[in-house]
């Protein structure tokens, strides 16, 4: 192949690659654009200080949606977080067999699981029982929404972890136990933080498993075993009204949504990134 | 001079394949023995049965004894965690923790073995580890930096450093310069000159004269057999087994 040829081919697959990230940048972008130009003029202190106003009347807030999906995505942290962490480790470390065959199958299948079939699950198991809808109904659905993310990051991250570092742990005498969690989850950190962080972005916006366990509530939640209002849940029945006023509000909700998502990732990985920066 | 490690009948296995066979060899104390012969003889097998860390290999086995101080580290009711502690070990290639500090990586096994220390006595333990493994004038102001920050040589001192910490009796280098270039390598073999006035150094290794520079007791081994072991001086001048001296004269291997 000539020079003159192989840097024809150069750009071209530079160009290429170039415009397949555009192409993938472009729709956050312009979702992010719209929600902006859409939400941005319905944001107002009462907006994130206020109870929703009554059909008809001006203003209101979403102030007890806000602090529900807060507490929602808090309790399916809970749950989900340890119980999909050490899933994911076993796999990764023990994991071997055809127990962990069957159990890393069973994970593929329940990420593939619609969240809505998710929700009546939390909704037989928690909601028929103590016969209320609840926030804790609503974060266990949200928790296992999470469950195959986490445990199917945490298991590709730890085995990406050197089996010199595990040798060398075991070396000074750390037993095995203490291996796995001291010195293999702490080298995976990044990777797996990546991975819950992208299974809370996923579950922030889950509205359907949350329509029988959470409910949804125009006022403030009274403890959590009852029902508490969250973001989705609210932007979708103010989505779906006919009303001019509660559209604008969907949106600016839509907005602050996206804008927590965002956030949480960004401080999460600020405060995780640690004094010691682990070279490549 | 005692006997410090004490191996008996010595057979392992991975899987269905044996890799060493009935090794009887006896490791005096305080001193350096090297571990010769060509890839795939059994050499890290063979240290790694010395702290049990065969057995870490899914589907090794190892059976025979290994005493240590006259203690079988294979007996019934032993620890491996335990005996790790007393025979530390140095891999192949330098394997710091990356998430941690130089201070960190030299603190772990104390700190992971749950041992909570002051502050200030961890520093010491730290200071004299790395002073120990003449890395401390390199590092003493940049501590806090990360492990994996520095030179391959330097990080195998601080694997080294980090292996004194926990006060083995015993130190297993597997091929500790492979990796290294020759003037890390030079500044190792400097090392384990001094070390063996505290530890007992076993050490495997692909280079012959490394083994005459550094050892007092040589072991070659092949085929997962031990061939001889002796006096390193007596090893390389005058062998007693053919295949020794075919393989130091560089006739195999």
């Amino acid at each position: 192949m000539s020079y003159r040829r192989r840097r024809l081919t150069n750009v071209a697959a530079q160009g290429a690659a170039i415009a397949c990230t555009v192409a993938v940048l472009l729709p956050l972008v312009l979702i992010f654009g719209y929600l902006l130009t859409k939400g941005v003029t319905s944001l107002n202190l009462a907006f994130f200080t206020h109870l929703p106003a009554p059909v008809g009347e001006p203003g209101g807030g979403m102030a007890n949606a806000i602090v529900g999906t807060l507490i929602l995505i808090g309790l399916a942290c809970l749950f989900g977080l340890p119980v999909g962490v050490f899933t994911g480790l076993y796999l990764a470390e023990f994991g071997k067999g055809r127990f962990g065959w069957a159990v890393r199958f069973c994970a593929d299948v329940l990420n593939g699981v619609p969240s809505i079939v998710i929700g009546i699950y939390a909704y037989t198991l928690l909601v028929l029982p103590l016969k209320s809808f609840s926030a804790y109904a609503g974060g266990f659905a949200l928790g296992v929404i999470m469950l195959p993310i986490v445990a199917r990051t945490t298991e590709e991250m730890v085995r990406l972890v050197p089996n010199t570092l595990r040798e060398a742990s075991l070396a000074l005498g750390v037993p095995s136990w203490r291996t796995s969690l001291r010195v293999v989850l702490r080298t995976a950190r990044g990777g797996i933080i990546t991975g819950i962080m992208l299974s809370i972005a996923r579950v922030a916006g889950e509205t359907a498993p949350l329509l029988f366990t959470a409910f949804g509530n125009q006022f403030w939640h009274h403890g959590l075993r009852g029902p508490i209002s969250s973001l989705p849940v609210q932007i979708y029945t103010y989505a779906i009204s006919p009303f001019d006023d509660w559209h604008r509000q969907a949106f600016a909700g839509a907005l602050v949504l996206v804008a927590l998502i965002f956030l949480t990732s960004l401080s999460v990985r600020l405060l995780t990134r640690g004094k010691v920066h682990a070279a490549r | 001079m005692a006997n410090k490690l004490e191996v008996v009948g010595l057979n392992a296995w991975f899987g269905s394949s044996q890799a060493l066979h009935d090794i009887n060899l006896i490791i005096p104390d305080g001193a350096v023995t090297a571990i010769i012969g060509p890839s795939g003889c059994g050499k890290s097998t063979f240290i790694r049965c010395l702290n049990r860390m065969h057995e870490v290999v899914p589907g090794a086995r190892v059976s025979g004894q290994v005493l240590l101080d006259g203690a079988n580290i294979y007996g019934p009711g032993i620890d491996p965690v335990q005996v790790r502690a007393k025979v530390g070990m140095v891999f192949q290639r330098p394997n710091p923790f990356p998430t941690m500090s130089i201070f960190d990586n030299v603190a772990a096994g104390l700190r992971l073995n749950g041992l909570r220390r002051s502050r200030s006595s961890l520093t010491a333990v730290v200071e004299r580890s790395l002073r120990q493994a003449a890395l401390w004038n390199e590092v003493k102001d940049s501590l806090d930096n990360s492990g994996v920050s520095i030179s391959g040589g330097q990080q195998q001192r601080l694997c080294i450093a980090r292996a004194l910490a926990v006060e083995p009796e015993v130190i297993l280098m597997d091929e500790p310069c492979s990796a290294l270039d020759p003037i890390a390598t030079t500044k190792i073999e400097a090392l384990i000159y001094e070390l063996k006035q505290k530890y007992t150094i076993v050490i495997v290794t692909h280079s012959m004269q490394q083994a005459a520079r550094v050892s007092d007791f040589t072991a070659f081994m092949y085929l997962g057999r031990l061939v001889e072991f002796g006096p390193t001086d007596k090893l390389f001048t005058t062998p007693e087994k053919k295949e020794t001296e075919d393989y130091i004269t560089g006739r195999f291997g």
